[in-house]
């Protein structure tokens, strides 16, 4: 059998993982132009191919070996996982994009009160989650290695002492790419352009490789699947593997709970998370992703059974480690460089899990576990005034090689023990704790924070002890009796028989314990409290989201804050520009100047939890601002305000579809009558007088109509002019009536004045309450019959106020409009006579009239007339300035 | 034959320019005023299309819309809305009532003419 | 939570599969007989694994009701 030069094996991976960060740099660099490359569906799906590591390359074809189809089940749950995601999926990054949230420790943190403990607490499991499953990646590229460089018969040369160990290297390496991948610099958003890029290219590669050794087994070396099938079911001892019963009874359950794994881990796994929800760009791609994953999956595994059985039938059972087949059978026929190529293919799978799942693990412990710490303390804490993006990027990147050296040290210690499978299984189970308090945080309003940490604390307790405690005894690190008898002999406590449970394998075992627990414990821990404020208010942002618009989000903040403290707050993690620019775009309408509103203040809180975390974002806003604690009353109100003002906005919307209407109709007249005037010269000039007359007409109408809306904004707005003055009421009217006396003539009706002798002057705005009273008559000409038209106009005055009658004689108004008519832009009467009008004038006299403090009323029967009255208190217009100067103080 | 036109609508200086325009182009129209009004008047002269204003008093061209389209007898006429309103769920509803196009205000007569055109066309 | 069409689809596809994918109906597949020269097990296995694949494509990029 060929071997190949160490150092050559060493050199083409060097350039490979060059090639991958020349990558990275140059779609970084593309980014920074605007020019994205990831900003597409099939990048995007291609990222997702991470899911896919050493274990696809190596374990697999191992596990086919073993057992067959067994190897399938982790790439069915994702298959079935996917099908949800355009509902699922898209719902968390909403969530991630619209909150910062960059982490699954951050999201679960934010949304259960934004509560530093639980972020602490899923860092933690993480952390111990993913060590093993970046060791697995470790053995899977030392042995790999191994086995292109050592002849057959030589055994591995196990290294001496630790420091000639070259993973140790190997792994010192990764975690150098993966600062150059992941932390040069700091980004908010926790977006990694080049990493996403330099992934969906590996993706291609490690497929393709895959695909190409798998054809070479299947074609070159037998020939083509049906003769590899023939060949394999005509041994005895390999016919099984081809079956799902394989002798013995099928574990239904275990195939069951892989694929219920698998479906968790496609989201839960910290790199899934990392590339589906922070790194995603565009919810909608989620959509190809849904089926194009899978599809990815699927290619990925149609030679895994060829390449597993074809190293069966050409090594015989139990000479060649099968997890090395894919390399092996290349090597073994003479096809150095298809090992190499396939070995790259290995490397490149195991590198991009290492990178992503470091990233995403270190940007963990920075922001939930390490800056909540630091913060505590005096000298990074909110006291302090120093630029900390630095201390974070170099936290940062201290996690990385932390997290690295950890795989390494369970490398050494454990990862002999196990086939690669075992390891990457009890990994999937770790993070599938998260999924009762992620998928209940999204769809439960009712989980609440103690709800979480117990589920999170039990689920997670009962994997240490029914998982990881097992795999320290098949270690050898603990004596086996604890499996075989029990913690100090007792039977029920069997970490792989629990209460008894038994005839399950370990991992369902441990699946169905922990999951019952942490779901269990999540229900019933956040029944037992209602949830707080703050608690109420995250489940309603989160569980809503695809409810509430970006601009009527409620804001659930009570207190108050300076905007300069802010500023430098703002500048502390997100540099001094970023800050500026934060507050420049938010101009702050409150009262008082300097001092900040409350969306300001969230925005500013959204904007470093993408920094440093939501948590430590909550704590270091608290810190500057006074706050009032919100209880869960509060938050029902705001609730309710929001709504409120959700329905003014309907209302306002029809006001402005009302009033764009009135506002075409006169214009259409004048455009349609100008067009025909000048496309027609030939135009009679009687014809062209008469169009004409419609066009100043209807340009009066409109500037009536522009000046009435106006007016009515004014005053609606509480920035309507008022001059107040002493008024002689009866000279007022009788102005009214001879300003009004030619519509009067004109229409054949007359106008009565019936004026008290004598009358105190009133304090009012002469002009407007004179408005209001060519509205009314104005209104009565239109309505009386021609000819024979009779109003009166009385004036009226006792203890209260002065009283102002317009009555007439015309049809009336039937009871149903009576209320109608006082609306924007209503017009009474029927069709035949519809007169003149803007509908506005009615609305504004109401207006003016309640300005002072008085009411505008109509008595009207069909048949009787109509009269519409208004009335003045006499200390209306001291009430009415001193209202005014408060609204000028408070009016945005 | 001369094609008969019905236009409904209550601005009056709006039927005014429209009326002309159509007369000289050939076509025989008749005025209503409003809804129930245009109603009788397309039982009445049985015209091939008919320009409805959507706002008009006592019934709103959604509605004469619909009664029209209700009526087997008016399957070649063709409904023609002048709307101001411009919102696409107003449009849709005039499309889903049965109307056979939609102007919106303010438009340029010749527009006007040529979408009456079409519309008579491509019924004959 | 499930609104809109394309959503319901997929939750309904989503049963489909986890029932196509575990017992009894996967036992059904495990017959000692092949297609093609393929033993049918396997096969089938790959064939509906593909056929969802495909289903979910089919809904998702329909463009139905997918906003």
């Amino acid at each position: 059998m060929n071997t190949l030069a160490g150092p050559l094996v060493i050199a083409a991976a060097f350039a490979y993982l060059l090639l991958l960060a020349g990558i990275a740099t140059l779609a970084d660099r593309r980014a920074a132009q605007g020019r994205s490359v990831i900003g597409n569906a099939w990048v995007y799906t291609l990222s997702l191919g991470v899911y896919c590591t050493a274990w696809t390359y190596f374990g697999s074809a191992g596990r086919a070996a073993t057992s067959g189809v067994w190897f399938l089940p982790i790439y069915l749950g994702p298959t079935l996982a996917m099908v949800l995601a355009w509902v699922v999926v898209r719902k968390m990054i909403r969530i991630s994009k619209t909150y910062r949230i960059t982490s699954i420790a951050d999201f679960i943190a934010s949304r259960y009160g934004k509560s530093p403990s639980l972020a602490a607490l899923v860092t933690l499991i993480t952390v111990v989650g993913i060590v093993p499953y970046i060791a697995l990646q470790l053995k899977a590229l030392a042995g790999g290695y191994a086995l292109l460089t050592t002849p057959v018969g030589a055994a591995a040369l196990p290294a001496a002492h630790w420091w000639h160990d070259s993973t140790l290297y190997v792994a010192l390496a990764l975690a150098g790419f993966t600062i150059v991948f992941g932390a040069r610099r700091l980004d908010s958003a926790e977006r990694h352009e080049g990493m996403v890029a330099a992934i969906a290219f590996e993706s291609v590669v490690k497929l393709l490789a895959f695909l190409v050794v798998g054809a070479y087994v299947a074609y070159g070396l037998f020939d083509g699947l049906a003769d590899l099938a023939a060949r394999v079911r005509a041994a005895p001892a390999l016919a099984p593997l081809l079956r799902l019963e394989q002798g013995g009874r099928f574990a239904y359950e275990q195939w069951f709970a892989l694929i219920g794994l698998s479906m968790l881990s496609t989201i839960f796994l910290p790199r899934q998370f990392q590339m589906m929800v922070v790194e995603n760009v565009d919810e909608r791609h989620v959509k190809r992703a849904a089926w194009a994953f899978p599809l990815y999956l699927l290619l990925i595994n149609l030679f895994v059974l060829p390449i597993a059985f074809g190293g069966l039938l050409i090594f015989g059972a139990g000479r060649m480690d099968p997890d090395g087949f894919v390399l092996s059978l290349p090597l073994a026929h003479g096809q150095p460089v298809l090992a190499l190529v396939a070995y790259i293919g290995g490397m490149s799978a195991a590198t991009g899990m290492v990178i992503v799942e470091t990233i995403a693990v270190s940007t963990m412990v920075c922001n939930d576990l390490l800056m909540p710490w630091l913060l505590r303390t005096r000298r990074f804490g909110a006291l302090a005034a120093g630029d900390l993006t630095h201390t974070l990027l170099a936290i940062r990147r201290g996690a990385i090689v932390g997290v690295m050296l950890l795989g390494y040290l369970y490398f050494r210690l454990a990862g002999e023990a196990y086939a690669l499978v075992s390891i990457g299984l009890i990994s999937f189970a770790a993070v599938a704790q998260f999924a009762p308090a992620m998928l209940g945080g999204i769809y439960w309003k009712g989980g609440t924070k103690l709800g979480a940490q117990v589920g999170l604390v039990a689920g997670f307790a009962l994997w240490i002890y029914t998982l990881l405690l097992p795999s320290f005894v098949k270690s050898g690190w603990l004596a086996a009796s604890l499996l075989s008898e029990g913690p100090w002999g007792v039977d029920l406590l069997k970490p792989e028989r629990l209460f008894g449970m038994g005839g399950l394998d370990s991992l369902t075992h441990s699946l169905f314990w922990s999951l019952l627990a942490n779901a269990g414990g999540y229900v019933v821990a956040s029944l037992v409290r209602r949830p707080s404020g703050q608690e109420a208010s995250q489940a309603l942002l989160f569980v809503d989201i695809f409810e509430r618009s970006v601009v009527r989000r409620p804001v659930f903040w009570r207190g108050r804050a300076r905007v300069p403290d802010l500023l430098k707050l703002a500048g502390r993690f997100l540099g001094a520009a970023r800050a500026q620019q934060l507050i420049d775009e938010h101009p702050q309408s409150g009262a008082e100047p300097g001092v900040a509103d409350a969306r300001l203040v969230q925005l500013v809180e959204t904007q470093l939890a993408g920094a440093i975390g939501s948590a430590s974002a909550r704590v270091m806003v608290a810190a500057v601002v006074e706050e009032e604690p919100l209880a869960l009353d509060d938050v029902m109100r705001m609730l309710e305000e929001s709504s409120q003002l959700r329905a003014l906005d309907r209302l306002k919307d029809d006001f402005m579809a009302s009033m764009s209407h009135e506002l075409r109709t006169p214009l259409t007249a004048i455009r349609a009558v100008t067009e025909l005037m000048r496309d027609d010269a030939q135009m009679p000039a009687a014809q062209r007088a008469a169009f004409l007359d419609i066009v100043v007409t209807e340009t009066e109408r409109l500037g009536r109509l522009v000046n009435q809306v106006l007016d009515m904004a004014k005053i609606e707005s509480g920035h309507g002019e008022w001059h107040t003055d002493d008024v002689d009421l009866r000279e007022l009217l009788a102005h009214a009536g001879q300003t009004t006396a030619a519509m009067f003539k004109e229409r054949g009706a007359t106008l009565q004045l019936r004026l008290p002798d004598a009358l105190p002057t009133l304090r009012t705005d002469r002009d407007r309450l004179l408005q209001v009273l060519l509205n009314l008559l104005s209104n009565a000409t239109k309505f009386v019959p021609r000819e024979g038209g009779r109003v009166e106009l009385r004036l009226r005055a006792d203890n209260a106020g002065v009283t102002v009658e317009v009555q007439d004689n015309g049809p009336g108004v039937p009871a149903d409009q009576q209320a109608l008519i006082f609306e924007k832009f209503h017009q009474g009467g029927d069709a035949a006579n519809r007169p003149q009008g803007t509908g506005l004038g009615l609305p504004i006299s109401r207006r003016i009239v309640e300005h002072f403090g008085g009411r505008l009323w109509l008595r009207s029967e069909p048949g009787q007339g109509a009269c519409f009255a208004f009335f003045l208190p006499w200390a209306g217009a001291a009430e009415a300035s001193s209202r005014h100067t408060r609204h000028e103080g408070a009016a945005a | 034959m001369t094609q008969k036109i019905v236009i409904a609508d209550d601005e009056p200086n709006l039927v005014i320019p429209l009326e002309y325009m159509l007369k000289r182009e050939g076509y025989e129209v008749t005025i209503a005023r409003d809804g129930q009004e245009a109603l009788d008047a397309i039982a009445r002269v049985r015209p091939q299309l008919v320009l409805l204003d959507v706002m008009m008093p006592r019934k709103s061209g959604f509605d004469v819309c619909q009664a029209l389209r209700a009526d087997e007898a008016n399957r070649e006429l063709r409904i023609l809305l002048l709307t101001a309103k411009g919102r696409d769920d107003d449009v849709a509803k005039g499309l889903a009532l049965g109307a056979d196009a939609y102007v919106i205000k303010p438009f340029s007569p010749k527009e006007l003419v040529a979408k009456v055109r079409e519309l008579l066309e491509g019924a004959a | 939570m499930f609104q809109g069409l394309a959503a319901q689809r997929l939750l309904a596809l989503f049963f489909a599969g986890a029932l196509l994918l575990n017992f009894p109906l996967l036992a059904l597949w495990d017959r000692d007989a092949t297609v093609l020269g393929l033993p049918l097990f396997p096969l089938a296995l790959f064939v509906v694994w593909a056929v969802l694949i495909g289903l979910t494509a089919w809904i998702v990029e329909r463009g139905e009701d997918v906003e």
